[in-house]
């Protein structure tokens, strides 16, 4: 091959991907509810080599007014990636792709979010991607829903969010940077647990009918991982270690 | 029946049956489900989520702390640590007499200062009405404010008042505790205006702690001999 780079080998005959996860196995991932002292609520979430800072205010006054409705409340969702989250500098200004995951998060949050309650308010949900690595609209829905529950928003469920994907003609569990490069699909698949509802579903790539079932259902696994974590951060801040009483 | 008192986070079904869903519960099908962190709670008929967290909302007939932050010519606007601006009608303050030419707001109400009102009306559609008619309600002139957060005032003024009455004994405070979370604290003696603010920070701080009475007893006791 010469000069040239060894071909990445997305997945060898043992069912080991290339970075030695197995191909339902979800990448590490620590999530911690609060941190931020200024905000109403906080998260934060290690997604493998993702790190996400999500900062929550409101329900609060709507500027500028006329953004304000007066049946409901309004879910605003900014989506950023630092300058250095990237190798290559990433110019701070909102990219088309930053306001296309500004706006799927927010859908994603808003069947989970009861903001009928507060009418002629925002609720202001802050994403900051301080380093990322495939799969970042899935960590930061995963933070922003407990950032959510942080502040004290009323919640119909949590929204818990993971990938599935094809590489090598197989479906596998939480796509990294790597193999959504060079694989065949990526589906990012948000969903409340309790529910049973499915509230973002995107899918890059081609699949047969029979692969989307089982790509849906890998994924759905995958946000039930996430969802043990999520409640687990949750109960640690307020419950300190023990769920007893 | 297991477990009355549960913790919970958003989306934890607590029960199923025929239950009352009151604060901070959904009914989906016959499952009640929580909708904040808090702990659950389930009585005889009905089943509520104490919550441990989020903002003041509210509540018509609520004893609430109000900072004026401005007025127009009819009416003061308070922050009183909602989401909402309470709205104070002059006519209220100077009686039916008020003459929006003759008197002068800020003679009453300047902005800054901080109100005791009762929340007199409030509905989804308007921000809430606010009254200081009534007895021990109008301008606080003297005290200092310690914020806490609203989710723990019950906690304060605990089961008939007694975590407050504890405090208010051993300090010769007079203290104002307000719905939205914002305690006004009064004391001749600056040593018992100190310890009567550290052990309302110190309920704020540990609300969920089985024995916080008696630790707060034994803060107020302590420091007492020194």
């Amino acid at each position: 091959m010469g000069g040239r780079e060894s071909e990445l080998v997305l997945l060898d005959e043992n069912g080991i991907r290339c970075d030695g996860r197995k191909i339902d196995e979800p990448r590490k991932i620590m999530i911690r509810a609060g941190g931020l002292k200024n905000a109403d609520g906080s998260a934060y979430i290690e997604f493998g080599d993702n790190k996400i800072l999500v900062g929550v205010f409101g329900p609060r006054d709507v500027h500028p007014k006329h953004m304000s409705n007066t049946d409901t409340g309004i879910l605003r969702v900014r989506y950023h990636m630092e300058p250095f989250s990237v190798t290559e500098r990433k110019n701070p200004a909102p990219s088309r792709r930053e306001i296309e995951i500004s706006k799927v998060i927010k859908e994603a949050l808003e069947p989970a979010v009861m903001l009928e309650k507060f009418p002629r308010t925002a609720v202001d949900v802050f994403i900051e991607v301080l380093q990322a690595d495939g799969g970042t609209r899935c960590a930061a829905l995963s933070a922003a829903s407990v950032a959510l529950a942080d502040a004290g928003i009323p919640m119909r469920d949590m929204v818990a969010a993971c990938a599935a994907g094809k590489v090598a003609d197989t479906i596998i569990l939480d796509v990294n940077n790597e193999e959504d490069q060079a694989g065949q699909a990526d589906m990012p698949i948000g969903y409340m647990p309790n529910l049973k509802k499915i509230t973002l579903l995107q899918l890059d790539g081609v699949l047969t009918p029979e692969e989307y079932k089982k790509c849906v259902e890998t994924g759905i696994n995958g946000c039930k991982i996430v969802y043990d974590l999520q409640k687990k951060a949750l109960q640690e801040k307020y419950f300190g270690s023990g769920g007893d009483q | 029946m297991e477990n009355k008192r549960k913790y919970v986070i958003p989306g934890d079904v607590i029960t199923s049956g025929p239950y009352r869903p009151e604060q901070n519960v959904v009914l989906d099908g016959n499952k009640i489900i929580s909708t904040t962190i808090g702990i659950s709670e389930i009585y005889d008929d009905s089943v509520k989520v104490i919550p441990l967290t989020g903002k003041y909302i509210p509540k018509i007939n609520d004893l609430v702390i109000g900072k004026v932050i401005s007025h127009s010519s009819l009416s003061w606007e308070l922050d009183i640590n909602s989401c909402y601006v309470g709205f104070l009608p002059a006519q209220d303050v100077f009686g039916r007499d008020f003459s929006a030419h003759a008197d002068d707001l800020t003679s009453k109400l300047k902005s800054g200062d901080l109100v005791a009102a009762r929340i007199a009306n409030f509905d989804r559609t308007r921000d809430p009405l606010l009254t200081i008619s009534d007895r021990d309600l109008g301008k606080i002139d003297s005290g200092d404010l310690v914020e806490i957060s609203p989710s723990k005032v019950p906690r304060l003024i605990d089961k008939r008042g007694t975590m407050i009455q504890t405090i208010e004994m051993a300090t010769n405070a007079a203290i104002t505790i307000g719905q939205n979370g914002w305690v006004v604290v009064s004391c001749d003696n600056p040593e018992g205006l100190l310890k009567a603010k550290k052990a309302i920070q110190m309920v704020d701080e540990r609300a969920h702690i089985a024995n916080l009475t008696d630790q707060v007893i034994e803060m107020l006791e302590s420091k007492g001999e020194m």
